[in-house]
């Protein structure tokens, strides 16, 4: 995690302001931003302003958390026009002017407020042949993997995704293309692809590549800039690309 | 057509034309440096059958490569369906191969 512990001295921006300036999307698709005075407070993240808000100024307010600490991936939402984890954001981080503004996932189909519907997220996951199929009972013995070899080495790198929609908000062909299955599901079938248990391989090649596959990324990064856990999309859906070219030459390994 | 093969389509033909694009300007920046006439150009390039071939060869990989990126652009950029696509792609790759191959029938002198 990028984030640091921060003292309330040393937190960029918090000196000398003592209210934040919040908008807020109320609404469906059609909807508008509404302002709100928050206290600036010590070691405030943008979660702890949205909670604040809910319980003091609009009840209804639509949002969604869980864990707050980065775990469960829920609480993902445009952040002064960039998407992000609000729980680990600190105010002073993204609001040195004072002004916040927040607002739902883009890319995703806004239900009330905050919440997006994620179905078609999740549907994009299963649809790239991101569902491991397994070829052990529990009877037979673990499978050894190599933890020095190429395969495990790029798994690990991909493994830590927990599904917040992050990147699929943030990369533009998702907003161009409703087809493109996007960042996230994509880097999970890489990591099935580098996975030595995971049976269907040629299936989760053929998902991956197929028309809303890989072939539609632009290579522009922005998954990878904007991932809170820094994996890079960007590297796994080049990986996909590079293993389809050498099955198609007969040249693939595994 | 699977987008698999179309994707990988585009870059095969990429790696043909990357080497090709750039002895093409070479040539070109050689030619019109060295003040060579029409009428010297269309001598030499008819005077092997290596020029003509090699000129099929760039005009077959263009009209392969241009017309799977004009496709995703289309795709990208318009509401053009699927099959409007697929239609208007295939007709640019067909209008690029024969101006091509014409022009390279043009220049090998074997009409002549």
């Amino acid at each position: 995690m990028s984030d640091t512990v921060q003292t309330p001295t040393a937190e960029p921006g918090g000196s000398g302001i003592k209210t934040l300036e919040v908008q807020i999307w109320r609404g469906g698709a059609e909807g508008a931003f509404e302002t709100f005075s928050v206290p600036r407070r010590d070691n405030q993240t943008v979660l702890d302003v949205v909670t604040e808000v809910q319980r003091h100024h609009v009840p209804d307010l639509a949002y969604r958390f869980a864990c707050r600490v980065g775990v469960c991936g829920s609480c993902a939402m445009t952040v002064n026009g960039t998407p992000r984890w609000t729980c680990r954001t600190h105010v002073g981080k993204v609001a040195g002017d004072g002004k916040l503004s927040i607002a739902p996932l883009r890319n995703l189909p806004v239900i009330r407020d905050l919440v997006t519907d994620m179905g078609e997220f999740f549907d994009k996951w299963t649809k790239a042949g991101g569902k491991f199929t397994g070829t052990r009972s529990r009877a037979e013995p673990m499978a050894e993997v190599d933890p020095t070899s190429r395969a495990r080495r790029n798994a690990d790198a991909g493994i830590e995704c927990i599904n917040c929609a992050v990147c699929y908000s943030a990369c533009d062909v998702v907003s161009w293309d409703k087809d493109y299955l996007g960042p996230a599901a994509l880097n999970r079938a890489w990591t099935l692809l580098n996975d030595s248990r995971h049976a269907a391989q040629n299936e989760t090649l053929a998902a991956a590549t197929a028309h809303g596959g890989c072939g539609s990324c632009h290579t522009q990064g922005s998954c990878m800039r904007a991932c809170p856990v820094g994996i890079s999309p960007t590297r796994s859906i080049a990986g996909i690309k590079r293993m389809s070219l050498l099955d198609f030459l007969g040249m693939r390994r595994s | 057509m699977t987008e698999t093969r179309l994707f990988l389509l585009q870059r095969i033909s990429a790696l043909v034309l990357a080497p090709m694009v750039i002895l093409h300007l070479v040539v070109i920046l050689y030619a019109t440096r060295a003040g060579l006439s029409a009428e010297a150009i269309l001598a030499r390039t008819g005077s092997t059958p290596l020029w003509p071939v090699f000129y099929a060869l760039f005009v077959v990989a263009a009209a392969v490569h241009a017309p799977i990126g004009l496709r995703n652009i289309l795709r990208e950029w318009t509401p053009l369906s699927r099959g409007v696509t697929d239609w208007l792609s295939l007709g640019f790759g067909v209008v690029l191969l024969v101006l091509g191959l014409r022009a390279v029938w043009a220049v090998s002198g074997w009409a002549a």
